[in-house]
């Protein structure tokens, strides 16, 4: 009798561990250009003390092929957006007859550091602005010019733009005075059950990272390296879409990209990762 | 015309004789097939690149025929001899005509 109970229950364990695939996120430096090398594993940021030992970007998660691709500029697709965006920096638009260069002049030099603290608070507008909320206010307020798709690709072409500038830097938002109520809200969401099946963004990110999702590795979900190219869809995928596509995967109605919900979510999910280096943009499955 | 078509080349700019170096080359470009049809069923026209060219000095290095099933952003590497300093040619051959060039020179050291 208890010979059986222990072959049963060794029996179990086998098939417990059969049955749980880890994917163990890897050791290795990311160094761009053969240059600049970024920070990918850190310590803990306030924003997520208690709930995880270290903060990793989903770099590490990602195969060696694709490791690779984001190491070298010229092997990034990413950055054919980037270029891209170069020239829509320079191009005239709008009623003001005005470009991102007639204000901004080079991107290199006036948007360094810009992409490390956002979403950050607009005191004239009294709000919290992502980054693309706030290029699209540069172009009606200043440009007289149409707003970008939230999500469309001359959108994130530019956010890679300015992302890429400030590769290497710390990622930096505030999570306290004007915005404290925000990055709550924020907060709230990211560890509330939705869909179908009832997931929160935690139950993947904060609890089973490092395992398998199906065929794929659950990254500790950091935005840091937004925007991503994906494999999967050969373009630039930004923050919000990402988001929309995890509370779809709930079978859960989404909140639309630019939604004063995915704002507050975007904030607090960019300072799970203050201390990491802004990485955008990125090379992912 | 196809927008948006630039040519990228990523080349040594010094080697050593003999050297046997890595290139890589990327040309930006929709290569629109031609089986695809637009919303009312219209066949968009085939617009892809259809010959890639690397000379050095004169001499042929690759010469490449591509066909209708090569993807968006045609992306080339190949590695090749040096034997002396010289200009490396790069030419892509469009279907409508547009040839776009690119050179990069190669010093011994």
């Amino acid at each position: 009798m208890k010979k059986t109970a222990l072959i049963t229950a060794l029996l179990g364990a086998g098939a417990i561990t059969a049955g749980m695939a880890w994917a163990e996120p890897v050791e290795d430096t990311l160094i761009i250009n053969e240059e600049t090398e970024l920070t990918t594993w850190t310590d803990a940021p306030a924003a997520v003390e208690g709930a995880l030992p270290e903060v990793i970007s989903g770099w590490h998660f990602r195969g060696t092929e694709t490791r690779a691709m984001q190491a070298d500029d010229f092997d990034n697709p990413g950055m054919i957006f980037v270029e891209q965006a170069m020239d829509a920096w320079d191009t005239v638009e709008g009623e003001a007859g005005k470009s991102c260069a007639s204000c901004h002049g080079d991107a290199g030099d006036s948007m360094k550091g810009v992409r490390a603290v956002y979403p950050k608070w607009n005191e004239d507008a009294g709000e919290v602005r992502t980054l693309e909320m706030q290029v699209n206010a540069c172009r009606t307020e200043n440009m007289e010019a149409e707003p970008l798709k939230y999500t469309g690709t001359e959108m994130t072409s530019m956010l890679a733009l300015i992302s890429s500038v400030s590769r290497g830097m710390p990622v930096n938002v505030a999570t306290d005075g004007p915005v404290a109520e925000t990055w709550e809200a924020g907060k709230e969401l990211y560890y509330t059950r939705t869909g179908q099946l009832e997931l929160s963004c935690a139950n993947c990110h904060e609890d089973n990272y490092g395992r398998m999702i199906r065929a794929d590795h659950l990254s500790q979900g950091q935005i840091n390296g937004f925007p991503v190219y994906r494999l999967k869809n050969t373009k630039l995928n930004g923050v919000h879409a990402r988001f929309k596509g995890c509370v779809r995967d709930t079978r859960a109605e989404t909140y639309k990209p630019g939604s004063p919900e995915f704002v507050a979510l975007e904030l607090y999910v960019a300072s799970r990762g203050n201390g990491l280096s802004v990485e955008g943009p990125s090379v992912r499955n | 015309m196809a927008d948006n078509v630039k040519p990228r080349v990523k080349a040594p700019r010094k080697a050593s004789a003999g050297e046997t170096v890595t290139i890589k080359t990327l040309i930006s470009h929709p290569m629109e097939s031609g089986q695809r049809k637009d919303a009312d069923g219209n066949t968009i026209p085939r617009s892809i690149i259809n010959r890639f060219t690397c000379e050095f000095n004169g001499e042929t290095v690759v010469d490449v025929t591509m066909e209708p099933a090569i993807s968006t952003n045609p992306y080339f590497e190949f590695e090749a001899v040096i034997p002396d300093a010289g200009d490396m040619v790069f030419t892509w051959y469009d279907d409508d005509g547009s040839v776009y060039e690119e050179t990069k020179s190669i010093a011994l050291g």
